[in-house]
């Protein structure tokens, strides 16, 4: 039986892909938030998963306006990182994993989550600057990824509340599984930030701290955030902070706080880490 | 907390949220071609063609008048009103060689310089910003209602 070794939640900010893709983690604009990583990258190097499960939405990438998939799940062997407007991030293409992959959404679909099937897909920023932010500069990335999607683009998302249920249903899913991948739970976005309109530049790190807090010990709470909270209180993009729910319901009801930290600002984003076992799991002595 | 989103058919509050466009359906049907117009600068090639005659390239694309002179203007407010979503804006902005700070700046009227610095600086406060109830709701620079004027005018 396949098993959830932890959780990882981080934002996947565009121009942290940038300043790792052009050696800029130096900067003195950069240096502070690259420091903050090390201890999850040494948590995660340590840990070494099997397979990623990695939650993320797209930006107007492998979907468009012309499909909009509100839980979507690559099946495929291996995606190519996308054109997104301004050519394709270096870094390696992204291994599958089909069998897991297909387990997952059918016994999800089975579970009343209505998964829609993707066998051929690129994939974004909100994929491969994650895998950065976790694993650096590899040739190769350590471990296979079954990426799983959310519509937070198109109005409505679905609510936190579905979100955390389905991390939970992504927990029994994985439970499942007759292999014996240990599966580390990614969930990606957030945190406060708006990228459009007069209020471009909001961040509320109040809102940020105060939603770490909910997600680690009353997670049933954070799942009640409505939309048009996150909107006000997190800015029109904040919403992305539903996907780090489907983490959290991937982990028991009491979890281990392994690691937090936030960062101010990278780019237009107040940007957050967090690193989460079930409770009782054996705990990283390093972090 | 609210209970407003169990009824997607009113208005949960939306309207009242300060320089922010939500895209929902209204939105997104008026942006649609408008979109799927900045989806196709992701194939470096229709970059290339747009580059080289752009009101020749927006013909193939079946925008309204006024969203092709607002693509053609880089009206950046405008095109979120007539349903543009920024995530697809961008692309247009990236097609002009723009970062999202750059894109930022030019939304909300100050220089790049100043929009780093201030989210160098903290951000944009959420103080003030939640409501365009609060009395010191101003906009980034003036009134969202003036700014539009000038950017219609």
């Amino acid at each position: 039986m396949a098993e959830v070794i932890g959780g990882v939640a981080t934002s996947h900010v565009p121009a942290v892909g940038v300043a790792i893709d052009k050696g800029r983690t130096e900067e003195p604009y950069w240096a502070p938030y690259f420091a903050k990583l090390e201890p999850l990258r040494k948590w995660v190097a340590e840990l070494k998963p099997d397979v990623c499960v990695l939650i993320y939405n797209d930006h107007a990438n492998a979907f468009s306006l012309a499909l909009i998939p509100t839980f979507a799940i690559g099946l495929a062997e291996s995606f190519r990182p996308a054109d997104e407007g301004f050519g394709r991030r270096p870094v390696p293409d992204v291994q599958g994993h089909p069998e897991l992959a297909w387990h997952l959404g059918e016994t999800l679909i089975l579970d009343e989550f209505d998964m829609t099937l993707v066998n051929e897909m690129e994939v974004d920023h909100g994929l491969t600057v994650p895998l950065s932010v976790m694993f650096g500069q590899p040739e190769q990335w350590p471990c296979p990824v079954v990426p799983i999607l959310v519509n937070v683009v198109q109005y409505p998302p679905p609510t936190g509340n579905r979100c955390y249920r389905l991390g939970q249903a992504l927990r029994r899913a994985i439970e499942s599984y007759p292999g014996k991948e240990r599966v580390l739970v990614v969930g990606t976005g957030g945190m406060s930030h708006q990228l459009q309109a007069e209020r471009a530049g909001l961040v509320n790190p109040e809102f940020d701290r105060n939603f770490i807090d909910l997600l680690v010990d009353d997670p049933e709470a954070a799942a009640q955030i409505s939309h048009t909270e996150y909107l006000r209180e997190a800015g029109s993009e904040g919403i992305e902070l539903v996907m780090w729910l489907i983490m959290r319901g991937a982990l028991q009801r009491d979890v281990t706080e392994v690691y937090r930290a936030t960062h101010l600002p990278t780019s237009n984003t107040h940007n957050g880490l967090l690193v989460l076992t079930d409770c009782g799991a054996q705990r990283n002595p390093a972090v | 907390m609210t209970d407003d989103q169990t009824d997607p058919h009113t208005s949960p509050g939306y309207d009242d949220i300060p320089g922010t466009y939500v895209f929902d359906a209204k939105q997104s049907r008026k942006g649609y071609r408008l979109n799927m117009f900045c989806m196709s600068l992701n194939d470096p090639a229709n970059r290339d063609a747009f580059r080289a005659d752009e009101s020749g390239y927006l013909k193939h694309h079946n925008l309204s008048p006024e969203q092709a002179d607002a693509v053609l203007n880089r009206q950046w407010l405008r095109l979120l009103e007539l349903g543009g979503n920024v995530y697809y804006t961008f692309k247009l902005a990236a097609c002009d060689g723009m970062s999202f700070q750059q894109l930022g700046a030019k939304q909300t009227g100050v220089s790049e310089a100043d929009y780093v610095a201030m989210m160098v600086g903290g951000g944009r406060p959420i103080d003030g910003n939640r409501s365009r109830s609060e009395p010191n709701w101003t906009g980034p620079n003036n009134t969202r209602g003036a700014k539009r004027e000038i950017e219609h005018g």
